[in-house]
């Protein structure tokens, strides 16, 4: 009965225009959304109500309570407003401490969703950098231009790896991680995979690909036969070289070391999102006397490939893998993008450590994420 | 055209879900809602393939008493039951409450094996720790001196040896190791840029294209 | 001394996994114990964290874990429970893992029944969803009601009390989130602390923790519990000593062990001298 009477306090005083007001209160349209927000903010109050009715009204109608909010909050945000349709706000204290209490009518606000997101204007930047410097790194290498890069022991290793298993007449095993196909690291995992398959056709190595996802199997199964038809040897490719174990992580795990200790192939690559599995496969891998190679981005699992593995390829190793296998010139081009960006981001760094050492936040905070 | 097609829905949808990311508007956000949708209904369309391949390689070796024929019967007859009872004796949608067939195949073989499995690597790590952790440079031996101080720390008998040894853990662990990880992190994350564009701008051939350059 | 090299080197890695058998098993059946576990800060601002949200408020329990990591994730989700419960906090619980929901049911009926508590009306259990982040970003932006229209039985969200008033994240006092990996932690600093401001507590496996510690130090987790460890320290606070607590003694025995493995790891591969040879 008392919230009530409230109430209707509210929308009578509320409605009227010769009730005395208060505070300021602020109304505009939220950035950044994809429209029908309003965002109202207000000044802390020194003995602010219990609740607060948020009161609204569109031209032509009054006032009607929309929402009741704790009395402590100093923002709220109206997401059923309309898009292009102009809105004013007012505030009425509720409960203990709320009668009489009001603010100022707020201005006009109008809705409308954002084309650009300005709280990513950071990524964006940053983004373009990257993607001119590609353009521009191709460019150069389609003109012919050459870099040279570190060598990387892993990746050297894998035709080592895949030769070495030839001559022992063994296969070689490739395990392209545990996560699905929309994962990065499973995307690149077949780029280098497609490498491989090329490597195992041209010597004519056995290759078993255990996929964890239908997903991964699909896309694995067509880069695999690709790479046999792409080096004249579509005949040797076989259709259980590609085959789909399970999504279960750990049952994928079991499945991958029985091949392992029955197959014997003589290297290992597993290359590609690993978990808690990665010591479980390389430790089994290891008793097989297999050669083993890994990648991986994921850097809680890296201690357990270094010390278990022959090479082990770090994050961004990783990713250059195919670029390095290839020798593609425009991949090369690429790598170099991303070691000049990776240069800007460092002097970026610094910069922003310095200015922040002197007490400017600018750059810091340009470049904080939401 | 068979090569161009893909490259051209590749581009085209990784273009538009780039925009999609700094573009809030409903024109465009609603499309990249939508577009991630479609993802999921084509992803659930490959289990019907992984299917068919997982039972055709199984059945092949069964067939031909391939070596250890009766753990791969023994992986199919245990799916096709799964599966009875999943679809047929649990319940329709609610197939994972507690008290049907499939949350009871569940709890008792998948979980169990599961827990297993993972219980396993406390083994691996010892004999790993004792095969491999070789100290044959000072990388290495930093390596080793830091493996050694944190597998002490963080349990309780590293504070009842000497109280500096978790706070010297912890140190490590906040400071030098934060640290590395950050780099590693930001070094992946640009090769995880990189591979994207190569990707979306058909550079990266192999992925998509079965292989051909 | 030779020999004995020679005899390790040679060693065969079943007698290791024997020995770690019986160092994790011994303690554990006989209740050996060997040192007293110390909170540390972490574990305190987890505790601390929840200490501080006012009774009747509601927080939402995120049970992100299957039984593959029930040693490490399942204490810590019995303690906070535990927790919660005495001081009269209400629980949502969710859950992104399929195999969570059996998990987050047993630890809520287990916690109500000590501390007299009703399904329905002080916890509700609204089960699996599918879709990761998206079941994250859509509790936040279409609501929780929307997200979860039933609870984990069937029951219509309208029809459970706790759920009365809950909206979205604005009804929420804190995220509790129970993580093996991914979903998880991450994904609800990303998705949820980043968007909504909730404040947020995390309990992850312990091979995962030290990702979350820059985030720790940003203050977009008020407490973190890394792996038994953590979730031993925890139960001490709450003065609930159980699984994890026991198993620490196992623990520091297995750590010791796999120490002394790198030790006699590396006199192993020291290079013999054989008698009478020449530098």
């Amino acid at each position: 009965m008392k919230k009530f009477a409230a109430w209707i306090l509210v929308l009578v005083l509320g409605a009227s225009s010769t009730t005395a007001f208060g505070f300021p209160l602020k109304a505009v349209d939220t950035p950044n959304d994809k429209g029908n927000n309003v965002t109202l903010s207000w000044p802390a109050q020194p003995h602010p109500p219990e609740q607060w009715a948020v009161l609204r009204v569109e031209a032509g109608k009054t006032y009607a309570a929309i929402d009741t909010i704790g009395g402590e909050l100093t923002s709220y945000t109206d997401e059923t407003a309309k898009n292009g349709v102009p809105y004013q706000y007012r505030l009425a204290g509720l409960g203990a401490g709320g009668a009489g209490v009001f603010s100022e009518d707020s201005q006009p606000a109008v809705p409308e969703p954002s084309w650009f997101d300005t709280g990513k204007l950071n990524v964006f930047i940053v983004i373009t950098l990257f993607l001119a410097l590609v353009l521009y790194y191709i460019g150069q290498a389609q003109r012919g231009k050459q870099w040279s890069f570190r060598p990387i022991a892993g990746l050297a290793a894998i035709e080592e790896a895949i030769g070495r298993s030839t001559e022992m007449g063994k296969g070689v095993l490739y395990v392209p991680g545990v996560q699905d196909i929309d994962d990065i690291q499973t995307i690149a995992s077949m780029i280098i995979l497609g490498n491989v398959a090329r490597m195992t056709a041209k010597y004519e190595t056995p290759l078993m690909v255990p996929a964890n996802s239908p997903a991964v199997y699909t896309v694995a199964d067509e880069v695999v036969k690709g790479a046999y038809a792409d080096v004249g040897r579509a005949d040797a490719y076989r259709s259980d070289m590609v085959r789909y174990i399970t999504s279960e992580q750990f049952a994928y795990v079991a499945a991958v070391n029985g091949m392992m200790l029955r197959e014997r192939p003589a290297a290992n690559l597993l290359l590609g999102a690993f978990f808690a599995e990665s010591l479980l496969l390389a430790e089994t891998g290891h008793e097989t006397g297999a050669i083993q190679i890994a990648g991986t981005a994921n850097v809680h699992q890296l201690p357990f490939f270094v010390v278990a593995c022959d090479y082990t390829l770090i994050g961004e190793e990783y990713y250059a893998a195919s670029a390095y296998l290839s020798k593609d010139a425009k991949l090369l081009g690429s790598l170099k993008a991303s070691d000049t960006i990776k240069i800007l981001l460092v002097l970026t760094i610094v910069a922003g450590c310095v200015l922040l050492t002197l007490g400017n936040h600018t750059l810091a905070e340009f470049f904080a994420t939401q | 055209m068979k090569r161009e097609i893909p490259l051209l829905i590749s581009m085209a949808a990784g273009i538009f879900v780039l925009i999609g990311f700094f573009v809030p508007h409903p024109a465009i956000r609603d499309i990249y809602d939508d577009i991630q949708g479609w993802v999921i209904i084509v992803v659930a369309f490959t289990y019907v393939l992984g299917m068919a391949n997982l039972l055709r390689i199984n059945t092949e070796q069964i067939q031909r008493r391939a070596k250890d024929w009766p753990y791969k019967l023994a992986l199919v007859l245990s799916l096709i039951a799964t599966m009875i009872v999943g679809f047929f004796f649990s319940r329709g949608s609610h197939y994972l409450d507690d008290g049907t067939g499939f949350s009871w195949i569940y709890l008792t073989f998948y979980s169990s094996m599961s827990s297993t499995m993972f219980s396993l690597l406390a083994f691996f790590i010892a004999s790993a720790a004792f095969r491999a952790f070789r100290v044959r440079s000072v990388e290495a031996l930093l390596l080793a001196v830091a493996a050694l101080i944190l597998m002490i720390g963080r349990v309780p008998i590293g504070n009842a040896i000497h109280p500096a040894i978790p706070q010297i853990a912890d140190w490590l662990m906040e400071i030098p190791q934060n640290a590395a990880k950050r780099g590693i992190l930001m070094g992946a994350a640009l090769g995880v840029i990189a591979t994207g564009f190569r990707v979306i701008l058909g550079i990266e051939r192999t992925y998509g294209e079965g292989g051909g350059t | 001394m030779s020999a004995f090299f020679a005899n390790l080197r040679r060693l065969d890695r079943r007698w290791i996994f024997l020995t770690v058998g019986l160092l994790v098993v011994v303690p554990l059946l006989t209740g050996f114990h060997i040192a007293p576990v110390l909170p540390s800060a972490r574990a305190r601002g987890f505790y601390d964290a929840i200490e501080k949200v006012p009774p009747g408020s509601t927080v939402l329990l995120a049970g992100d874990y299957d039984p593959g990591t029930i040693a490490e994730n399942y204490p810590m989700h019995l303690a906070v429970s535990r927790h919660l419960m005495r001081r009269n906090i209400k629980i949502i619980a969710v859950e992104l893992y399929p195999g969570g929901p059996p998990l987050a049911d047993q630890v809520l009926h287990i916690a109500g029944a000590e501390y007299k508590k009703r399904e329905g009306y002080d916890y509700v259990n609204l089960g699996y969803k599918s879709g990761n982040e998206a079941v994250m970003s859509a509790m936040g932006s279409a609501g929780i009601p929307r997200t979860f229209p039933a609870d984990r039985s069937g029951t219509p969200v309208g029809q459970i009390p706790v759920m009365k008033g809950i909206e979205n994240f604005g009804q929420i006092a804190m995220i509790v989130s129970v993580s093996a990996g991914y979903p998880g932690t991450k994904e609800w600093v990303q998705q949820v602390v980043s968007r909504y401001h909730v404040p947020m507590v995390a309990g992850v496996t312990a091979v995962s923790a030290p990702e979350y510690y820059p985030y720790l130090q940003a203050g977009q987790l008020q407490g973190l519990l890394g792996g038994m460890a953590g979730a031993a320290e925890y139960e001490v606070l709450v003065k609930a000593p159980g699984l994890a607590t026991r198993g620490m003694d196992a623990q520091s025995l297995a750590h010791i062990f796999i120490a002394l493995m790198i030790i006699l790891g590396n006199l192993a591969a020291l290079p013999q001298r054989t008698p009478g040879a020449k530098k």
